[in-house]
């Protein structure tokens, strides 16, 4: 093989056995004049994802609008049903905020036979985040994009999820064409901006969009109960944004100080502060979901 | 890597800082805003750089959405500004780019642009660690910049992230001039009661924790968002109607501990 490697172009694939090789053209490796094929792991994450009925991907151009929150609340409320069995999958490499948010910051993953067990924080709530496998909360992640795409994937490969009815990512678009999304934006148009590339982004990588949830979408002052926007839809906010784009708005969750409060000591809202209009709207938009998927 | 020609071209700058958080929606491009705007009501020359490639809001904050190449003049202060944004052909198209592009789009902002005398270059970055914060820092490397403004919101899930970009500033050699809690309550326009929807006193915490110096806390004020999303009701150049922004005051003390830093 070495005397051919100088005949093997320097941008070729990886067991490219090079144009004077018996083997050109019939090799199992892609040669690099061809178009690229699609990832050869990808059947192995797919066989992995198939016992799970829905993957949902929480997605949203703009950072701090929420994305997490939403994933956690939404796992916590699909998995008050007992019968129905949640996954959460945080693949934020940079500030994964998952453990955090759903009380299980300290856990650590063990690995099984079959590949990594997810952490249970319920019974049928399974929770499996880069966090887990950073050496240190302090600590940054400082990689480039190869890595980073590197460990996600080994993410979607390796971990054992069993049978799920729901897989919810928080995270940056995934590797594979049949999930879902739900697009996470606040009202103001500096966010709603980065949301529409985000769903041209969705339109060009064909992941159908179940719709978009308006978090932080006005404030009731615990005080006064006057209501205010805090962060004020300029440009009708997302209301606009769905209709202008031929896209379902799932509803509108407003600010409640008692959200950021339940995410940093990583409880259940819905289920701690059920009284809250907050509440409401999240319990409106998952039954929302769940009769788009099913 | 060398890169003489960046610092060719940032001769003319007094000081470059960058601003930086390892948390999404903390505020970084409003309070890049405010600086800018704040440190040029005080007649400083000011540029700001928007390297966040995938999500620029410099331009819309700035009010030159739809603009192609710019430069805006408030008599005889000045404030240039450079972004993404006023390269994409409409504003709903993404930039799906890996590392590679990315670190050649950085690198051309920092040769290609033509800034002038500037008293300081304010660069706004994306969230997090990883392409865009690594391309900066190397090619700023032998112009040596000032150091980082860090901007976080009070509740432990956002600090947790931040105190990641500090430990990144450590490992890059970049020094921290300061951190910023930014979204610190809300004052009810009905009853003046303060709500801290995100809690408050978290990034005073932080700063203290992490040994930096802690600039100012600046609360949510939505008079900010309606000032920065309506330039079209704006008589008064922007510079003139922010002096008249409640968060003005805050952000002019901001700017004088900032410049103590410096």
């Amino acid at each position: 093989m070495s005397e051919l490697n100088g005949q093997i172009p320097d941008n070729a694939n990886e067991h490219c056995p090079g144009p004077d090789s018996e083997q050109a053209g019939k090799a199992e490796g892609i040669c690099a004049t061809q178009a690229r094929g699609p990832d050869p792991d990808i059947p192995i994450v797919t066989e992995r994802l198939q016992g799970i009925k829905h993957k949902i991907l929480v997605l949203s151009g703009k950072g701090g609008v929420g994305k997490s929150t939403f994933t956690a609340q939404l796992g916590f409320a699909l998995a008050t049903d007992e019968d129905t069995d949640v996954g959460v999958v945080d693949i934020d490499i940079c500030g994964p905020s998952i453990p955090r948010i759903m009380g299980c910051k300290d856990e650590e993953i063990h690995g099984a036979a079959d590949g990594w067990t997810p952490v249970y924080v319920q019974d049928n709530l399974a929770v499996m985040s880069i966090g887990f496998m950073l050496p240190s909360e302090e600590e940054p992640v400082i990689w480039r994009g190869p890595k980073k795409n590197g460990l996600i994937k080994q993410f979607l490969k390796d971990v054992e999820w069993g049978s799920l009815d729901y897989l919810l990512f928080d995270t940056p678009p995934g590797t594979s064409d049949e999930h879902l999304s739900v697009v996470v934006t606040t009202p103001q148009e500096v966010s709603l901006q980065d949301v529409r590339k985000e769903i041209d982004f969705c339109r060009k990588a064909r992941v159908p969009v179940l719709g978009v949830v308006e978090n932080m979408s006005g404030f009731v002052c615990p005080g006064c109960h006057g209501e205010s926007k805090i962060f004020y839809p300029t440009t009708g906010g997302a209301k606009a944004m769905c209709e202008e784009l031929g896209i379902p708005l799932l509803g509108s969750i407003p600010l409640d100080p008692r959200i950021g409060k339940a995410c940093d000591f990583g409880t259940s809202f819905t289920d701690t502060v059920p009284d809250s209009p907050a509440t409401k709207a999240y319990l409106d938009i998952i039954s929302k979901i769940k009769s788009l998927v099913n | 890597m060398s890169h003489p020609e960046v610092g060719e071209r940032l001769a003319s700058i007094k000081h470059v800082v960058l601003v930086l958080s390892g948390k999404g929606g903390v505020g970084k491009s409003s309070c890049t805003v405010q600086l800018a705007l704040s440190l040029a009501s005080q007649g400083r020359k000011v540029g700001v750089l928007d390297i966040d490639l995938c999500g620029p809001s410099i331009p819309r904050m700035l009010g030159l959405d739809g603009q192609q190449i710019h430069q805006a003049t408030a008599g005889w202060k000045r404030l240039a500004c450079m972004s993404i944004g006023f390269l994409l052909p409409d504003k709903n198209a993404s930039v799906v780019w890996r590392g590679p592009k990315k670190n050649a789009m950085i690198k051309q902002f920092l040769t290609d642009v033509y800034w002038g005398d500037l008293d300081y270059l304010l660069i706004d970055t994306p969230p997090g660690t990883s392409d865009e914060h690594l391309a900066v820092v190397e090619y700023l490397q032998e112009w040596s910049p000032d150091g980082a403004v860090i901007i976080t919101t009070p509740q432990a899930v956002a600090l947790t992230d931040v105190k990641k970009e500090i430990n990144f500033c450590h490992k890059v050699g970049l020094p921290v001039l300061g951190l910023i809690e930014n979204m610190s309550g809300f004052v009810c326009p009905h009853c003046s009661e303060c709500t801290n929807v995100f809690s408050t006193g978290g990034g005073e915490g932080l700063a203290g924790h992490m040994e930096i110096p802690f600039l100012g806390r600046a609360p949510i004020d939505p008079n900010l968002v309606m000032l920065l999303e309506r330039p079209s009701k704006r008589l008064l150049s922007i510079v003139e109607t922010y002096e008249r922004c409640e968060l003005s005051k805050i952000f002019k003390g901001i700017c004088e501990r900032l410049d103590e830093a410096l």
